[in-house]
């Protein structure tokens, strides 16, 4: 059992990581959705798994069953499936408005951010030599 | 009346976000409350840290499930001092958020998330539990990504893109390191976790799950090599935006760092002292490097606040109280001096018409009190003295010389005098050359400028007060690095009422 959730883990972020790389952003963001799903096995798994008897008390009895399930892995992995689905769809909306304004979900055709300021440096040529090697060239 | 303390930081943004989003459609009535909740934050904080100072940690039991079963609020002297300060900057920003500009941003939105991301870096602060700490740095994190594009802008697209990338695979990162302390340890409180951490049988694991977190925090606190996010975003966020950004986002991750590897890593320090104090180095001198390359106000500040960030991480590197002593006191300086530059360049924006250094000109002419203004935290910056960021350099490189450790106190001394070139530069050419001619600045009315400079004239009141009255700061930085040492005084504040230990009831 924790052989396969080691195996299914490790290939989900196999995968994650090899889509985050993308330079298209919806890729990327299927890849985030991936990492997620395998952080939140990563937490079941470290839950213990193998049994199958659920985490109630039973009528009359005082504790949990000593072969209970541990319910604390479940309400986590809840609580990051919320967090997760929150973050990926406001990340969803962010690329597809930039796609309407960039016409392209690339990442290569978004460089307004890094654009050089609209005057590179100031004029003053004593002050910084920087700027005017970078005229020259 | 304790209890109620500890959860007001908390409760009171909360309360506002909810509010504020109320009254939408009402911008009017929405900055009123905004402002109130950002002065009763204030107030609370002030009452925790005077209750921290004479009562000791405040420990909270959430639903008074006990210790480590529930979730537990815990506030000793370094969260409290970080809670007063996120109540300065969020009064501070509050007002200055009021300036030019408040119309379009309130239509927007930036009341309720801005309480949204006070909410989110207040819970961070108080938090005692891994799992808790997650669930406040994505309140603080899907807040700061709506704030970012608050204008939708193409520019704040593109840069709210690069951000939300990297900060999503951060937390991400943070979530599996979480899931594998919960399994090598069986618990998330940080006290219980502190506690149990030592007695683990494979403390290879371990070791893998806390560089997990100290990626993750890194990411969050823009340390080297994983910076990249910051100067590609910050410098297109509308003015108080970059400027709470910059006093408190990236200081969570340095909280986190803090916290965690002085708390449940210690046993560990020969292997991660070394490891952050080169990171330390590293980040001082990439960042300061990059604010030297450029000549717009807000990418030059930007910049610097990474290599500010390699300061406040010595004291995790050398682990001693004097270095940890230091970072407390550099971080409380140095979110008062960035912010306030933030501030500041956009009253220069304001009055000069462009952040470019080659559009500005002469502004110690047209603006002689703003250039007051500017130099005070520029030059705190920078480490002069007597303003506050001297005492801050001089503690950490005097812990520095202590330890033994010569390269990283050189590095911080060198980085220092780099620091006040790139400020000199800002100095230069916006104050100090001629004006060029540029389009007439925009007009402003009167209130607007007393929002602009109120907060400025404050937050350069609380630096020269910790510059020139250094005393209580100093004192206070110390019991503070003493109680973060003190490790089995915080795990026995935290787990005194039921000594239960969850980690040996878990198969």
């Amino acid at each position: 059992m924790e052989t396969a959730f080691a195996l299914t883990i490790g290939v989900l972020v196999g995968a994650a990581a090899y889509l985050l790389l993308a330079r298209d952003l919806p890729r990327a963001l299927l890849g985030f959705v991936l990492l997620g799903t395998a952080a939140n096995l990563s937490i079941f798994a470290a839950g213990r798994t193998g049994t199958m008897v659920p985490p109630l008390v039973a009528p009359g009895a005082e504790a949990l069953a000593t072969d209970a399930a541990n319910p604390l892995p479940q309400a986590l992995v809840l609580t990051a499936i919320v967090i997760g689905f929150g973050l990926a769809a406001f990340a969803l909306v962010l690329v597809m408005r930039a796609h309407a304004e960039f016409g392209s979900a690339s990442a290569e055709d978004m460089d307004e951010a890094e654009r050089p300021d609209d005057v590179a440096a100031p004029a003053a040529p004593a002050l910084n030599p920087a700027a005017e090697r970078k005229e020259a060239a | 009346m304790r209890q109620l303390l500890l959860a007001a930081p908390i409760l009171i943004p909360l309360v506002a976000c909810a509010v504020t989003a109320m009254l939408w459609s009402r911008p009017e009535a929405q900055r009123r409350v905004g402002l109130g909740a950002a002065i009763l934050l204030f107030v609370a904080t002030l009452g925790l840290m005077a209750e921290v100072l004479s009562g000791g940690m405040v420990v909270g039991q959430m639903g008074n499930w006990p210790a480590p079963f529930g979730i537990t609020l815990v506030v000793d002297h370094l969260s409290a001092a970080m809670l007063v300060i996120t109540g300065l900057m969020g009064l501070a920003v509050a007002v200055y958020a009021m300036g030019p500009g408040a119309q379009e941003r309130d239509r927007a939105g930036f009341q309720p998330l801005f309480h949204a991301l006070l909410l989110g870096v207040a819970g961070a602060f108080s938090t005692g539990d891994l799992f808790n700490l997650y669930v406040w740095f994505e309140v603080m994190l899907i807040a700061s990504f709506g704030l970012l594009v608050l204008d939708r802008t193409r520019e704040q697209l593109d840069g709210g893109i690069r951000y939300v990338m990297l900060n999503l695979v951060g937390t991400t990162l943070f979530l599996l390191a979480i899931g594998l302390l919960y399994g090598l340890t069986g618990t998330l409180n940080l006290a219980d976790m502190a506690r149990v951490a030592p007695e683990v049988e494979n403390q290879g694991a371990l070791a893998a799950a806390a560089v997990l977190l100290l990626i993750s925090f890194g990411a969050k606190a823009a340390v080297f090599p994983l910076f990249n996010w910051l100067p590609a975003s910050y410098h297109t966020a509308s003015m108080p935006v970059a400027a709470i950004f910059a006093a408190l986002l990236t200081k969570v991750g340095v909280y986190a760092i803090i916290r965690v590897f002085t708390l449940v890593f210690a046993h560990d320090h020969a292997l991660f002292g070394p490891l952050v104090g080169v990171i330390a180095m590293a980040t001082m001198v990439v960042g300061v490097l990059g604010a030297a390359a450029h000549y717009d106000i807000r990418r030059i500040l930007s910049f610097h606040i990474i290599s500010q960030i390699g300061y406040m991480l010595v004291g995790v590197a050398l682990m001693t109280p004097l270095a940890i002593a230091g970072s407390v006191l550099y971080v409380i300086h140095h979110i008062v001096v960035k912010a306030n530059l933030f501030l500041v360049a956009g009253a220069v924006r304001q009055v000069g018409g462009s952040f470019a250094l080659a559009r500005l000109g002469g502004l110690w002419v047209t603006a002689p009190l703003l250039g007051l203004m500017f130099l005070v935290p520029a030059l705190s910056l920078a480490g002069i003295p007597p303003l506050s960021g001297f005492w801050g350099k001089l503690v950490v490189i005097r812990a520095g010389l202590e330890a033994e450790a010569f390269v990283l106190a050189g590095v911080a001394l060198a980085v220092g005098l780099l620091t006040l070139y790139s400020m000199i530069k800002i100095w230069n050419e916006a104050f100090w050359k001629a004006a060029p001619d540029t389009a007439p600045a925009p007009e402003w009315t009167r209130g607007q400028r007393i929002a602009t400079f109120a907060p400025i004239v404050l937050l350069c009141g609380v630096t020269l007060t910790i510059g020139l009255w250094t005393e209580p700061f100093a004192a206070f930085s110390l019991a503070a690095a003493e109680a973060l040492l003190d490790r089995e005084a915080y795990i026995a504040a935290v787990l005194r009422p039921h000594p239960t230990q969850l980690a040996e009831v878990l198969p």
